[in-house]
């Protein structure tokens, strides 16, 4: 299929061009942001020459596009960096060390990306399955009494705040009725139950608030599919209206719901941080938050280009997914 | 008992009375049209005939029986059973009326299986039958295709055969054939009439066009505002109508062997010899491509033409022939890529105010969010004009010059109907003081009364200001009463041009014949001498 490579490969290439834009305007944002960075990063404590000896250490005093460069280098060679004492070689792709740890960016984004893709995939098949489902059941019941109630109870849930949610979730389930454990992240190769287990009330308070979303636009589109001629042909030859429903309309909300869920997927991979704070999840958002208010560089780039890497990911697949869907789809 | 027994049916949307008391029958094997003009209601009878109207929120009175079910009474399992079973619709848009994610076999096995109890392979089995039925070559392999992998003519075919598949006794088909190119429309008249004659189903045909009527039935009933005007065998109403709302729509049908009416020649041969070589607009080796590589497409392909000073020249083809691109070129809105446009022999680049156009759709082509005065001002002020009292007077001017009136320049497009809002069109374009315009299919979305009269404004003005006109259009019959000379294009070339009498009276190129013979005739017996005609043509 001669189409679909030259898909993949455009793909891979406007994937790599977005990324290193992304990474030089972070780059540009930070060296812009006014404060010491080299005293941020030492402390409170530390001595005017401590500092100077951090920012000499972290290539502070360097040049903007210096600094850009051995960012470069370490992503395609790999660097080394001495840490005082001993000399770290971090290998390529090198997104640089930590100011604040000197732990490698790389094998933070290793241990912080399992618990985010958890969250994130568990939460998306509960919103699709949660979401699409209340958008068909109140597609199907248009203008009777259990749509209106299926339409307020989506509406609540776009309303209420992630927090009140999971809190109300955890008090509930964890507290009261003692059905669960208070969550505390289990690794999926150390115990797939117990990752389950404590997975699901965060899985359940993130896919709660996209669900809301994802009801309200299947029931929209089936709506709009619904008035369509189509579907009055199919009325006119005494097709039953579960297969119009279900065959023909649910079709037509197919394309807008891969779009939003492209979206929901990439921006909850570093957006989930409240999610994560409530649950004490130690993901990518978390992580990200922290770097930013320590203003640690690396860090940052890092994590943003990993976020940046799953956006564009979820909306090459939601391409390919149209593209399977809808036959006219012309792949580019 | 008669096939259909419609009596005194009322439809209501709201506080419009759609349909107001109307009363009919058809026998079995019998064919009907319903002919009328957009708003007649001749759809929402069609409707009516299948309860397409339960639980949309019109109200419904009177009595419809099909097929011996009582259409108001009928519970929804036995208008199931009426649908598609004993009466089948095909309706207008075959693109839009067919599932674009399915493969059209499928849709018509799906379809075919709620009314036979038969497994999945023998439905598809029928599908792929009934495909071939209707003429699809390749039928088994081309039932796997989605809709858009078909031309319009075979999405038509492809419904027709999904009406087929139960067997119906009755095929309501509304508007078949008004989204297809004149050729095609022929071709799937006579499958109709065709597969009438072989199955002896009813027909009840819904149509705006009074040609294709007289070609496919025995009866015709006129309707107007909800009502039946006349209603007879098709050579009696059709050819000595009793009403006179009858007589003024036969009227307004552009005929094709009809003269030219009001000929300009007198005038035109002052004009001619003011100036000698009498071009306004020349175009050499036009050429224009689209897209790049291997999608690359060639719209118009060495196209040459003179329109001289106060005449009207006719473009005519069907869709995909050029002839918009032609047009677009002329007037400077499209670079062509290969060839230039000469206008008083300078080559014009880019758009001139002595060159408008005049858009086919008059909904689309006016801004919805501006005042049509406005609309008319633009082009004025464009030209530089900057005193606001002149610029409305002279756009009230110019819509009393098209029959509006001066104070309708604080209106917007939407209170104006088709007719009107063409008419604005018109006013637009004449702004600029132009002494070419080129009307891209100005009457093709009018009804045929209204398209009457703004092809008599065009006339009307064209003796007054003295202006040369191409007349792009598919429909041969508005382009033979309009044009002087007339250009037949085909897959963007010139394959026949000279003066109209000549073409139409007798046509040199084979393609030319074959679009002439494809003209629905009002009148049933040269309807019948088209048809061999086609026959022959077709056989050579």
């Amino acid at each position: 299929m001669n189409g679909f490579t030259g898909f993949v490969l455009r793909r891979t290439v406007g994937t790599a061009v977005t990324l290193l834009a992304i990474s030089v305007i972070v780059y540009v944002v930070f060296y812009a942001t006014p404060g010491n960075v080299a005293q941020i990063t030492c402390g409170p404590r530390c001595s005017p020459e401590q500092v100077h000896q951090v920012a000499r250490q972290l290539n502070l005093d360097d040049p903007l596009f210096l600094r850009y460069w051995h960012f470069l280098q370490g992503l395609v060679a790999g660097q080394d960096y001495s840490t005082g004492t001993s000399v770290q070689h971090c290998s390529a792709p090198c997104l640089g060390l930590s100011y604040q740890s000197d732990q490698q960016v790389t094998q933070l984004i290793w241990a912080k990306l399992p618990v985010s893709l958890s969250l994130v995939a568990g939460a998306m098949v509960l919103w699709l399955l949660l979401g699409v489902g209340t958008g068909v059941l109140s597609a199907w019941r248009r203008g009777r009494f259990s749509e209106r109630v299926l339409t307020g109870v989506t509406l609540a849930g776009t309303a209420t705040p992630v927090f009140v949610i999971g809190l109300v979730l955890m008090i509930v389930v964890c507290g009261e009725l003692r059905l669960l454990p208070f969550p505390q992240y289990v690794a999926l190769t150390d115990d797939p139950e117990q990752w389950a287990w404590n997975l699901l009330l965060p899985w359940l308070s993130l896919a709660l608030i996209e669900a809301a979303a994802f009801a309200r636009l299947t029931r929209a589109s089936m709506l709009e599919t619904l008035a369509e001629d189509h579907i009055r042909t199919f009325r006119a030859y005494g097709v039953g209206e579960r297969s119009i429903v279900g065959r023909h309309a649910l079709r037509g909300a197919f394309a807008p719901v891969i779009a939003l869920n492209a979206n929901n997927v990439g921006s909850a991979i570093g957006g989930a941080v409240l999610t994560e704070t409530l649950f004490g999840l130690p993901g990518i958002g978390q992580e990200l938050v922290h770097a930013v208010n320590v203003v640690d560089l690396p860090v940052v780039v890092g994590m943003v280009l990993v976020i940046g890497f799953f956006v564009v990911l979820a909306n090459a697949v939601a391409d390919v997914l149209y593209a399977v869907a809808d036959r006219r789809v012309v792949l580019t | 008992m008669s096939l259909v027994e419609v009596t005194g049916l009322r439809v209501d949307f709201g506080e419009l009375r759609a349909v107001d008391g109307l009363s009919f029958r058809l026998e079995q094997g019998a064919a009907l049209a319903l002919v009328g003009e957009s708003g007649s209601g001749k759809s929402t009878v069609a409707s009516a005939l299948l309860g397409l109207h339960h639980g949309t929120g019109a109200r419904v009175g009177g009595s419809v029986r099909v097929a011996g079910t009582d259409v108001q009474r009928a519970s929804d399992e036995e208008l199931r059973r009426l649908r598609g079973g004993q009466a089948a619709m095909v309706f207008q848009d075959p693109l839009s009326s067919l599932d674009p994610y399915y493969a059209i076999g499928d849709q018509i096995a799906e379809v075919y299986r709620v009314h036979a109890r038969v497994s999945r392979r023998a439905a598809r089995a029928r599908a792929v039958d009934v495909l071939d039925r209707v003429g699809i070559a390749d039928a088994a392999r081309r039932s796997r295709s989605r809709p858009h992998e078909f031309s319009g003519g075979m999405r038509q075919r492809a419904l027709i055969a999904m009406a087929l598949a139960c067997e119906p006794r009755l095929l309501i088909a509304d508007e078949p054939t008004t989204a297809l190119d004149v050729t095609v429309q022929a071709q799937v008249l006579d499958l109709l009439r065709t597969l009438r004659e072989e199955t002896g189903m009813g027909l009840l045909l819904v149509t705006h066009d009074v040609g294709v009527a007289a070609e496919s039935v025995d009866e015709v009933l006129v309707m107007r505002h909800g009502r039946a005007v006349e209603h007879g065998p098709v050579s009696s109403v059709l050819g000595a109508p009793a009403q006179p709302y009858t007589r003024e729509l036969l009227a307004a049908v552009p005929r094709l062997d009809a003269p030219r009416a009001g000929s300009t020649a007198p005038e035109k041969a002052v004009l001619e010899e003011a100036a000698p070589q009498g071009a306004v607009l020349e175009a050499t080796g036009l050429r224009r491509e689209f897209g790049r590589g291997k999608r690359a497409f060639t719209a118009v392909r060495d196209v040459s033409l003179t329109l001289r000073r106060g005449e009207t020249l006719g473009v005519v083809g069907e869709s995909g022939s050029g002839k918009t691109t032609l047009g677009r070129m002329l007037v400077g809105l499209l670079e062509p890529t290969a060839g230039e446009v000469r206008y008083e022999g300078r080559p014009h680049t880019g758009v001139n105010p002595a060159v408008q156009m005049v858009f086919q759709d008059p909904v689309s082509s006016l801004n919805p969010r501006r005042s049509v005065g406005e609309s008319i001002a633009d082009p004025l002020r464009a030209r530089g004009e900057r005193d606001e009292g002149r610029i409305r007077e002279r756009a009230a001017e110019l819509l009393e010059r098209v029959g509006l009136e001066g104070a309708h320049y604080d209106r917007y497009p939407h209170e104006f109907s088709g007719g009107q809002r063409q008419r604005v069109g018109i006013a637009r374009a004449l702004a600029a003081d132009p002494r070419v315009i080129v009307c891209d299919e100005p009457v093709s979305a009018l009804d045929v009364t209204t398209q009457a009269h703004v092809v008599a404004l065009l006339g009307e003005l064209q003796r007054e200001l003295g202006l040369a006109l191409v007349f792009v259009a598919h429909d041969l019959a508005v382009v033979r009463q309009v044009s002087d000379r007339v250009a037949v294009m085909r897959q963007g070339r010139i394959v026949e041009e000279g003066p109209v009498d000549e073409v139409y009276g007798s046509p040199q190129d084979p393609y030319t014949r074959q679009l002439l013979a494809a003209v629905p005739a009002l009148d049933p017996e040269a309807a019948a001498r088209r048809r061999a005609e086609r026959r022959e043509l077709a056989a050579a």
